[in-house]
């Protein structure tokens, strides 16, 4: 209930800083009121959802791919301790590349549309859930592992009662971090080239310095972001929790 | 060693399948094409304005993210229910699109530099925050008791306790900071700069100009990860021997 209370009057906080900021430089954004009044009439515009559509859709492939691609990496690394101490500074410098650098050779090997904006996000979400994984199967406690070679677990089985359900609070912990920069992924590939989605709303809508499209863009994806990273936040201490 | 082999194979494997036509020639040049390009951008020194533009925006973004950043999280840490509440905002922060606040940050900041380092610290302040939350977390109780026991006040436990026990952790962010800061303002000058490493790539792209592009890009990444390297190593180093 205290935890709810204290959200809430983050939320006011934040609000009131924005209506300050808005009263400083009335020209670079709208009041908070203004932003959820122009947010809210978005959400009920028809011309809005095939945008948020295309947006979902990319997301949704992208997610899928690179938490399945990042999954199937982590786990078959981690498995083999030389490859996963290989792997793991080459990931994680990838990991700290500028991809947007990359844009343009995934422009070139995609096309324009869908497949671009969906291979994007993927290398964006794909290396955090490889490197959570396999942390986590490196940190497996090794007796469950002996157990299983007692037990002669086939491969598969090996991997899915005992790997995966171990590893499972790093995993989520990773699709944290996944989740959100394949959504930053996708949008920045909307920005950038595209004639659909929320990315290329906000694009036009700087382009012509439309600020109340600007600011509802941002608090609709705002409200989608912190919902789901809360959920899964949730779902990751609770899992830490089970675990300990 | 075997690192070195494995990355060391992909280039080769790159440049067979360039050489051999598999991949076109106006997706992907060869690695070796790459690097005779950036020497002649190098020694032309053509490209040298836009390279120290960027270092610079990079270089005050970090400096401003990791000052912000400690303050910001040491602040936050003091206050375990502002940090409850605050962190499901934390953990999606990096969803966001900053890019959209680029127009705000033009009337801000005016145009040029200060809206692309802005961006950059956008980028980067979160990473160290975070960091500095966490680092703050391992300060052992005995120390932040002693510190209370000696009726220091939050700033000065802040500054004499607290920064130097958590030093090693620290560096953690400060590592994140520059490599999240090099993403922002390559990515920032990629969408909407008009100078820069990043607007340059993004200009030859336009251009159809492969040879400038890749070049440019192979400079960037062997930058970035050449960087993230010797932090890399003096982090590792560092923890060592804090003796963990």
């Amino acid at each position: 209930m205290k935890r709810a209370l204290d959200f809430v009057l983050l939320i006011v906080v934040g609000f009131v800083f924005w209506e300050a900021m808005h009263l400083a430089a009335p020209f670079a954004l709208t009041s908070p009121v203004e932003s959820v009044a122009k947010a809210w009439s978005m959400a009920l515009s028809p011309v809005y959802w095939p945008h948020v559509a295309e947006t979902a859709k990319a997301f949704a492939y992208a997610l899928l791919l690179a938490v399945g691609g990042g999954l199937a990496l982590g786990l078959s690394l981690g498995l083999n301790r030389t490859s996963a101490e290989v792997a793991e500074p080459i990931m994680i410098s990838v990991y700290s590349l500028p991809k947007v650098t990359l844009y343009p050779v995934i422009l070139l090997v995609f096309g324009l549309g869908l497949p671009a904006k969906v291979a994007f996000g993927t290398i964006h979400g794909i290396i955090p859930v490889a490197i959570f994984a396999m942390n986590a199967v490196r940190n497996l406690p090794n007796v469950h592992l002996k157990t299983g070679r007692v037990l002669r677990l086939s491969r598969w089985q090996t991997l899915t009662t005992i790997v995966v359900p171990g590893a499972l609070p790093e995993i989520v912990s990773g699709l944290r971090i996944g989740f959100s920069v394949t959504l930053l992924g996708v949008l920045i590939g909307e920005m950038f080239a595209s004639q659909r989605g929320v990315g290329y709303v906000l694009m036009s809508a700087i382009g012509v310095h439309d600020v109340a499209t600007i600011m509802a863009s941002i608090v609709l994806l705002a409200i989608v972001a912190v919902s789901a990273s809360a959920f899964l936040l949730w779902l990751d201490h609770r899992l830490h929790h089970r675990a300990s | 060693m075997l690192r070195l082999l494995v990355v060391g194979g992909f280039v080769v494997a790159l440049e067979v399948l360039c050489r051999t036509g598999v991949i076109s020639k106006l997706v992907l040049i060869a690695p070796s094409e790459m690097a005779i390009h950036l020497f002649g951008i190098l020694s032309s020194r053509k490209a040298d304005a836009d390279i120290l533009e960027s270092l610079t925006n990079v270089m005050l973004a970090v400096l401003l993210s990791v000052v912000g950043g400690f303050a910001i999280g040491a602040f936050i840490h003091s206050f375990p229910r502002l940090r409850r509440a605050i962190d499901p905002f934390l953990a999606s922060y990096y969803a966001l699109p900053f890019f959209a606040f680029y127009p705000l940050f033009i009337v801000l900041f005016g145009l040029g530099r200060g809206a692309i380092v802005a961006i950059g610290v956008l980028f980067g302040i979160v990473a160290m925050i975070i960091s500095t939350l966490t680092a703050f977390d391992r300060i052992p109780r005995a120390l932040v008791r002693t510190a209370s026991a000696y009726r220091m006040g939050p700033v000065e436990a802040a500054l004499r306790v607290k920064l130097p026990s958590a030093i090693p952790f620290l560096f953690t962010g400060f590592k994140l900071a520059i490599a999240y800061a090099f993403i922002g303002v390559i990515a920032a000058e990629f969408i909407m700069a008009t100078s820069g490493l990043g607007y340059s790539i993004s200009y030859a792209f336009n251009n159809f100009d492969n040879g400038t592009m890749y070049g440019l890009m192979l400079f960037v990444i062997v930058l970035v990860t050449a960087v993230n390297a010797v932090f890399h190593t003096i982090e590792r180093r560092l923890l060592r021997r804090w003796g963990r």
